[in-house]
């Protein structure tokens, strides 16, 4: 039988179920951008607060979620978790914990960083015109932190969805996982169908990161004005 | 929790450590080339290699090491070109480690003054010998922070190899939850060896970067 | 035959022709000052003479031979014409020592033994031989300056190039690297200096090159230049420099 070489990634309903898997790969990664704002930023602010127990506690946090490699965190939740209580979760939902206090961790440091850059004297001029508390915030403070944490954190994403990529060997049917299984069910008519569909798989992480890369890098050279 | 299997399968994660540390080293030594080629190419802007070092910086970044090491592992051989897994590893390693490092050597590069080339130059150097003598241990210092930051991520992103059945940390606590089912004790020692490896580079480097900020060259 | 020639050089720096037809020589054992206001291509005239600006057209000749034309064999010219920096540039990661043996072992694979004896004189000359072993931040302006001449010296030039080697430092540490520049004329060495020290200027030049708008619009004994400069571009550039006529109570109109 001739080997259907590249073809292999539009026959019968392939392409489709591929797309599928990916859809499978970008949600847990942009539902576990979303939860890591949220979280991210009081935790950014907490970790600027006074009080150094609290700061202690956040940075005990941000530096343990930081150490242990991901892929570490993902077994540990998946493997160790349900031992230990007995609630069993699939691969899916432990991802998106794992990602989320990963995501928090990294948001949360971004958000200190924005915070802590910020100039004194731009609170101070602020006082000095008269402006309350909140107006400070509102009209110094806020715009400026967005500006300096817009760029990281659309970084985040592309970040995420490229860790993201981990979630298969914790029995995810993602991307990876249906291209594996299409190559299987293909190995007659396309012994080639690895090189094919793993390439394509390659082809499109690099599709959907690198606009947003490029993307970022256009915002901070315009922003560094 | 089982002290005494503990103690048993320590061996096994002695040999998988030093597996890991051996592939992370190596992986290291790689991506190290790669980024100061790499850095010194953009700098210089040799015309034509620079597109090519563009463009791989790209995709190494906007990838992830697994599907690269799929590719790589599965794909390959496919079109005839067979390698093992460790080579893969490697490869791979080096193929993503590079980009970072060029970056980090970038911005040590930058910090260099272009007036430090010229004085070299009527000092009757050659180019060569300005980069070797002047630019470059200049510009190694300065990037010292992010070339740690780097290795410690390189070290991390070994945890995945195991996925081309290479026998690291991660692979041994597969096996030893598969066969044996002592989920708590094996996660454990994973915890506890990337700890080991993980914790006194980490502290070295803040040491090392908090040195840096307040200090230069004869303090 | 003159040590140094220029002949006809043009610079033209996106799309401004910034140095114009420059033509002048300067002899073995002179010492030649080039003024002129801000921007009028002094600096660049300089770098152009040792290659760090690339030129459109002319010649450069030393001991009679063209320098300029091929590009590949400046590092090698380089190491007969000394140049000192506004900004020092001495290499921060080495000690003064090592900035001064950096050239003669690398780029003339000089014996270090008479490099290191040689480099230990000229630091004792200007006064800085304690201090072979610092980092240039351990130092201040004015001993980096002297350093700095240090390291162009040990190369054993036949000319040096001073670019304004006094504008960044601080008053007081002018005299000391201004001193070690008038030692250097009075031992006979070639010299070509910029500068904005009018009175040293004065004191250090055989001959003195007035460049203003790219090209030179006069040349002439130190001597003469002082008194009785020629061009009214010279007069007036003189003139910025003399407070003695700005009294008060008097009228200066009449001279604006």
């Amino acid at each position: 039988m001739q080997d259907l070489g590249i073809r292999v990634l539009i026959e019968g309903n392939n392409l489709y179920r591929l797309m599928g898997g990916l859809l499978v790969t970008v949600k847990i990664a942009l539902i576990s951008v979303i939860i890591s704002i949220i979280f991210g930023i009081p935790f950014g602010i907490v970790m600027t607060s006074k009080n150094k127990l609290l700061r202690l506690v956040c940075r005990a946090y941000l530096e343990a979620v930081r150490i242990i490699p991901v892929m570490v965190w993902l077994f540990i939740f998946y493997f160790g978790v349900p031992k230990l209580t007995g609630i069993h979760l699939a691969g899916d939902v432990v991802s998106v914990i794992v990602f989320s206090i990963w995501g928090t961790a990294e948001k949360g440091d971004l958000v200190r960083g924005a915070v802590t850059s910020l100039p004194k004297h731009q609170k101070e001029s602020g006082k000095a015109i008269g402006l309350t508390n909140v107006q400070i915030y509102r009209y110094i403070i806020i715009p400026q932190s967005v500006r300096r944490l817009l760029p990281a954190t659309i970084n985040l994403v592309t970040r995420m969805i490229k860790t993201t990529s981990l979630v298969v060997l914790i029995g995810v049917v993602e991307v990876l996982k249906v291209g594996q299984q299409v190559i299987e069910s293909f190995v007659l008519q396309s012994p080639s169908a690895s090189f094919w569909v793993y390439g394509f798989i390659f082809f499109l992480y690099f599709i959907i990161c690198y606009p947003i890369s490029l993307f970022v890098r256009k915002l901070e050279l315009r922003w560094k004005e | 929790m089982d002290i005494d299997f503990i103690l048993e399968i320590s061996s096994l994660y002695l040999e998988a450590g030093k597996f890991t540390l051996k592939l992370a080293f190596i992986g290291i030594i790689l991506s190290l080339l790669i980024g100061i080629f790499c850095s010194l190419v953009n700098y210089y802007k040799v015309k034509f290699l620079k597109k090519i070092v563009n463009w791989y910086i790209e995709l190494s970044r906007n990838t992830p090491l697994l599907i690269q090491l799929f590719f790589l592992y599965y794909g390959l051989p496919k079109v005839g070109i067979k390698l093992g897994a460790f080579t893969c590893a490697v490869i791979g390693l080096a193929f993503l480690g590079g980009s970072y490092m060029a970056e980090a050597f970038r911005g040590g590069l930058e910090a260099v003054s272009k007036a430090q080339i010229e004085a070299g130059l009527s000092l009757g150097l050659t180019k060569a010998q300005v980069t070797r003598y002047i630019i470059f241990p200049q510009a190694l210092a300065v990037s010292i922070p992010s070339i740690g930051a780097n290795a410690i991520f390189i070290i991390k992103e070994t945890s995945i190899v195991s996925a081309i059945s290479l026998k690291d940390l991660m692979f041994v606590t597969k096996d030893i939850i598969g066969i044996y089912y002592k989920t708590n004790e094996a996660l454990l020692m994973l915890v506890v060896a990337y700890l080991i490896i993980l914790l006194p580079l980490s502290l070295l480097l803040t040491y090392v970067e908090r040195r840096l900020r307040y200090a230069g060259f004869g303090n | 035959m003159a040590l140094l020639e220029v002949i006809g050089l043009n610079k033209y720096f996106d799309g401004f022709h910034v140095l114009k037809d420059i033509s002048f020589s300067v002899e073995k054992g002179e010492v030649v000052v080039i003024l002129g206001p801000s921007g009028s291509g002094k600096s660049t005239l300089l770098r152009c003479i040792n290659g760090l600006e690339e030129i459109q057209s002319g010649q450069i000749k030393l001991n009679g031979e063209v320098i300029n034309e091929d590009s590949t064999k400046w590092h090698l010219i380089r190491q007969k014409i000394g140049m000192v920096f506004q900004s020092y540039d001495l290499f921060p990661h080495m000690t003064v020592y090592e900035n001064i043996l950096l050239g003669p072992l690398k780029a003339q694979k000089r014996d270090k033994k008479e490099v290191a004896r040689q480099a230990e004189e000229l630091l004792d000359r200007v006064g800085l031989l304690d201090r072979k072993n610092f980092y240039p931040r351990q130092l201040s302006g004015g001993q980096r300056q002297r350093v700095a001449i240090v390291r162009a010296l040990c190369m054993n030039p036949e000319i040096m190039l001073f670019d304004e080697v006094t504008a960044s430092l601080d008053p007081e540490m002018v005299r000391e690297v201004l001193d070690v520049m008038l030692e250097l004329a009075k031992e006979g060495m070639t010299m070509i200096i910029v500068t904005h020290e009018m009175e040293f200027a004065k004191a250090v030049a055989d001959r003195i090159i007035f460049i203003d708008g790219g090209e030179i619009t006069e040349v002439a004994e130190a001597q003469e230049f002082f008194t009785q400069p020629k061009t009214e571009r010279a007069k007036n550039f003189l003139n910025i420099f003399n407070f003695k006529e700005y009294k008060k109570g008097v009228d200066n109109n009449e001279k604006i």
